[in-house]
């Protein structure tokens, strides 16, 4: 990859779209191999697009997902169309879910996803305005 | 140790993954949360959980696993082995409760 190439992949991803749970996160994660990313770093994306991808479809009315790719990091972007999180602080604790006891059974909902992606992110950031939609971005940095 | 021997030494039943059957083991992993899982299993790692969905697949894959042992007799769902086949990532099926397969892993030197 040359200094001005960037790599930029768009995923929709549907409310409850169990089905297709995962395919944004793997697909992302074999284009970041393809590049020669890093494994370590390879990792870390590919746990933030996970996580990324799953409060799409568990928590949001359906979203996507954005990953900017260039020679110095990757820039990891989850837009949602609502509901909002009504207390960010809360939804970062470790272990506060807010998640349906059917989608708790199914392994999900453990209130790790967020406190996930803050720890694999070098930058990280939450927006969401009620009635409106949640942005998450997370940026990790590529080293030389 | 790869997959296969692992497979043979337990006597449990692949179900689907035969692709992968090559891979290398390198440690274990238990646990049915997976964003628990996503933290902490590593890759190489025997995944041995009580989930079937077919997004244990997904998490598989991204790390890297081994395989899945999905234990205690539960059914993995169609739709979970198509993607296995499709990602040859194995998954062996066994009737042994998730304690019993640990200790039978620990004693084979995993």
């Amino acid at each position: 990859m040359s200094q001005k190439d960037m790599v930029s992949l768009n995923y929709r991803v549907n409310a409850e779209d169990f089905a297709k749970a995962g395919d944004a996160s793997s697909n992302t994660k074999k284009v970041l191999k393809k590049l020669g990313i890093p494994s370590d770093i390879t990792r870390r994306a590919a746990v933030v697009t996970y996580e990324a991808e799953m409060n799409l479809i568990i928590h949001s009315n359906g979203g996507e997902i954005i990953v900017n790719i260039d020679t110095t990091k990757i820039q990891i972007i989850a837009r949602d169309f609502g509901p909002g999180i009504p207390d960010i602080d809360k939804a970062m604790q470790k272990g506060y879910s807010t998640a349906s006891d059917h989608v708790r059974e199914m392994g999900f909902g453990a209130g790790m996803g967020l406190p996930n992606m803050k720890r694999c992110s070098d930058e990280f950031e939450i927006e969401s305005k009620k009635g409106e939609g949640t942005t998450v971005t997370s940026i990790i940095h590529i080293p030389d | 140790m790869n997959v296969r021997e692992l497979c043979r030494s337990l006597g449990l039943n692949p179900v689907a993954g035969e692709k992968g059957m090559d891979r290398k083991v390198d440690g274990a992993y238990a646990g049915d949360l997976l964003s628990f899982v996503m933290a902490n299993a590593s890759k190489g790692n025997v995944w041995i959980t009580i989930q079937a969905h077919s997004n244990i697949v997904a998490v598989a894959c991204l790390l890297e696993m081994a395989c899945i042992i999905v234990a205690a007799g539960v059914q993995v769902d169609g739709d979970t082995l198509e993607k296995a086949d499709k990602e040859g990532i194995p998954i062996l099926s066994a009737d042994l409760d998730v304690y019993t397969l640990c200790c039978k892993l620990h004693s084979l030197g995993i």
